[in-house]
């Protein structure tokens, strides 16, 4: 990033302060200029940065030297004994890719930020993919259309894929989840005439919307209500509502509430149809809700298309997860072509700063993240709610399946080279940590008892 | 007298146009206080009032209150008007395109579902009027066929054919058939026994005799039935383009529909509207091109 400029004496190396003065910190002066970014000659750049780090081990003989050859014959000369041309070559060095032109379909909602960002943001044509996002009418048609290999690559809900691959609610086709597309970022929305009923004990007897069956949606409103000792197939009525009907039949008084995705949630708030009463965060820190995958056939048939398509998407990943960046992405992701809704709500999605529909403004910028990781024991958790709800009957193997849909490797190969932040704790790990879900903990090692472990439960 | 009924006709019709919009404005008008109440009660707990309302929408001028009714005023509809048509044949992408171009993607597709459906249907609406054996035979299948609505073939035609707007064209293919089939059959066969008593005794050959005798005398059956079709294609093509997204004047709709913007979608209504009767004035015009009097 900024610290890769060795031919400016008036620069340090490695260092993070903003080089232009006009910014607090070199981030901020990133996000300024993000969309000009060049990943070629940043990979350049750090090259050289590297070389004459090597040479230069202090800081203050480096500038000497700039100062006395000049910037222009700094570089002449250091190119002329070490084979920075040669180097440079190596680290752009990409497998040449199978198919270029790709079509990836995708729900109008912020969950497919990085999918979507990636193409007005460039990332896919850095890539050298020729991507064209269509924009699809409904989740059982993203599946249809995954299955009819209409789109080469897809926006998911994360248990689409284990549902597809098992062969749950259509023909068994192997599908596989290259990354989490967005962790948090969905809500529970009530209708302005239940304010005085936030408490989930109060619902019995009310009508909600999810967006899908194979659904974080469906299984975390599952959950919260049963918490709360509600049975979710008796006490209450689910129903599967594409987001923006949510909204309407929220206003029409056919629904009480839904728990639907960004930002539908904060445009009930906007029209004065809602009010946000939880957050998915507070059920569940970091759940996953929707990825970005395709299917075996896909990556078996173009390895390398998938490579750089992983490529484009971890970079928007991690472009997304800087705070700093949100306000730009609200604006790009926001026109018709895209999300197509208003940019103040987006943005309030996006930033964390928004209006509850309760007179509040709330400040949690942790709303909405995109931790690309799929960590196998996501997987293994939904397969325990499939079954706790009847969706699988019988015993599942739920090491095999999650290892096979959720490709953890691959993420992790493609953050490190792309150079995305990874935790010690990713690196380590054997793909299985455990999570707090209501204050209870979920151990993969122990997902069999876990799902029979439920009071309120379908089997 | 004729000419005086025509114009007192149309002097009504603006009439009834002007009302229905004072109507529409006066229903629809901003008033002030409408939110008032339930403000006040939702602001109580507010701390910086100023920024909740910036978050909602209000105080910036691009965002008129009435949208918070979910319906828009006229202004607001003129508005919408003037955007789409001013400029009908803009191209911002893949899901972002003019109206124009919409429109012309829509027709596509129901002209090609309907050439299809014409090219199957003649001939065998023909053979079906001409011979009454295969009419009893065919019949159980087009009286079970006719009836089922052209969109509960989209799934099965997504499943088979594997691409959506191929599927399109065949759900035009499937609805636009049966009016044309039926018409067909029953113009052929219903042509005045005189008239091919006449062929007969002049000892017209079957060819020249479905071309010169029978197809006059049915025609103006046979375009009752494709105007039927096409008035049954179009209904049909914005309910499955709404289905499966993509491009055309039904995904036009159900993209606005999926922001919420409901002038848009009345834009697009009264667009379908327009487009659906300029082509029945069409056939209509074919028709009295080939009907003749007795």
């Amino acid at each position: 990033m900024s610290i890769h400029k060795p031919f400016d004496p008036d620069r340090p190396l490695f260092s993070s302060r903003c080089s232009c003065g006009m910014h607090a910190s070199a981030a901020e002066h990133e996000a300024a200029k993000l969309q000009k970014i060049n990943e070629e000659q940043e990979s350049a750049n750090f090259i050289e940065a590297s070389l004459v780090k090597a040479l230069f081990p202090q800081e203050a003989r480096r500038r000497a030297f700039l100062r006395a050859v000049g910037t222009g014959g700094a570089m002449g000369a250091l190119s002329g004994f070490l084979p920075v041309g040669a180097l440079q070559a190596m680290a752009q060095e990409k497998a040449p890719l199978e198919k270029r032109d790709l079509k990836i379909g995708f729900i109008a909602i912020t969950c497919a930020t990085p999918l979507i960002m990636a193409d007005p943001l460039g990332f896919y044509k850095k890539q050298g993919l020729n991507v064209t996002l269509n924009k699809t009418a409904g989740w059982a048609l993203i599946r249809d259309k995954m299955l009819s290999k209409e789109h080469d690559a897809s926006h998911f809900l994360s248990p689409m894929p284990i549902a597809m691959s098992m062969g749950l609610g259509s023909d068994p086709s192997q599908m596989r989840v290259a990354t989490i597309q967005n962790t948090n970022g969905q809500a529970i929305t009530l209708a302005n005439k239940h304010k005085d009923k936030r408490d989930p004990k109060m619902w019995k007897g009310m009508k909600f919307a999810v967006p899908f069956e194979y659904s974080m949606h469906n299984f975390l409103l599952r959950y919260y209500v049963a918490q709360a000792g509600l049975d979710p197939d008796k006490d209450i009525q689910i129903r599967v509502t594409p987001p923006p009907e949510m909204v309407a039949n929220l206003r029409a008084g056919n629904i009480d509430g839904f728990l639907g995705p960004d930002p539908f949630n904060q445009r009930a708030v906007y029209d004065e149809v809602g009010f946000i009463t939880i957050l998915t965060k507070d059920i569940w820190d970091g759940h996953p809700c929707c990825a970005f995958g395709t299917s075996e056939e896909f990556i078996r048939k173009n390895p390398n298309t998938f490579a750089a398509l992983y490529r484009a998407v971890i970079n928007a990943s991690t472009m997304a997860r800087n705070p700093e960046n949100r306000p730009l992405i609200a604006k790009v992701i926001s026109p018709q072509n895209y999300l197509n809704q208003p940019e103040t709500v987006v943005m309030q999605v996006l930033t964390g700063k928004f209006a509850d529909g309760l007179g509040n403004v709330q400040n949690v910028p942790d709303r909405i993240d995109f931790n690309p990781i799929p960590w196998y024991s996501m997987a293994t958790w939904m397969l325990t709610q499939m079954q706790r709800w009847g969706y699988v009957k019988g015993d599942v193997n739920y090491k095999d399946i999650s290892e096979k849909v959720f490709l953890l490797t691959d993420a992790r190969k493609y953050m490190q080279e792309t150079n995305a932040p990874i935790t010690a704790q990713a690196k380590a790990s054997t793909g299985n940590p455990k999570f707090k879900i209501m204050g209870r903990e979920f151990d993969p090692a122990t997902a069999a008892t876990y799902s029979k472990s439920f009071a309120i439960s379908k089997t | 007298m004729m000419n005086s009924i025509k114009l007192k006709g149309a002097l009504l019709s603006v009439i009834l146009f002007l009302m229905m919009l004072a109507v529409w404005h006066l229903a629809t008008a901003p008033k002030s206080g409408i939110n008032q109440p339930d403000r006040a009660s939702t602001t109580t707990a507010s701390s910086g009032n100023s920024e909740y309302d910036l978050l909602m929408g209000k105080g910036s001028k691009d965002v008129a209150p009435a949208q918070k009714s979910g319906f828009p005023t006229l202004t607001q509809m003129g508005e919408t008007f003037y955007k789409q048509l001013s400029d009908p044949f803009y191209d911002k992408g893949p899901n972002d395109k003019g109206i124009g171009i919409q429109l012309a993607y829509s027709l596509a597709r129901v002209s090609l579902g309907f050439l299809l459906a014409l090219v199957v249907a003649l001939p065998v609406g023909f053979l079906i009027g001409m011979s009454p054996l295969l009419s009893a035979a065919l019949n159980p299948f087009i009286q079970i066929l006719k009836p089922i609505s052209p969109l509960a073939w989209m799934p099965i035609a997504l499943y088979t054919i594997k691409d959506s707007s191929i599927s399109g064209v065949f759900v035009i293919f499937i609805c636009s058939i049966w009016p044309m089939l039926i018409n067909t059959a029953f113009g052929v066969a219903s042509v005045r026994k005189e008239l091919l008593n006449v062929a007969k005794t002049l000892e017209v050959n079957p060819i020249r005799k479905a071309f010169k005798v029978i197809l006059p005398a049915a025609a103006p059956t046979i375009l009752t039935g494709m105007r039927i079709s096409m008035g049954i294609a179009w209904l049909v093509i914005v309910a499955a383009e709404m289905l499966v997204g993509g491009t055309g004047i039904g995904y036009f709709l159900w993209n606005e529909w999926n922001n919420l913007a409901i002038s848009s979608v009345l834009f697009a209504i009264v667009v379908i509207g327009f487009v659906g009767m300029l082509l029945d004035m069409l056939f209509a015009k074919l028709q009295k091109m080939v009907t003749y009097a007795d």
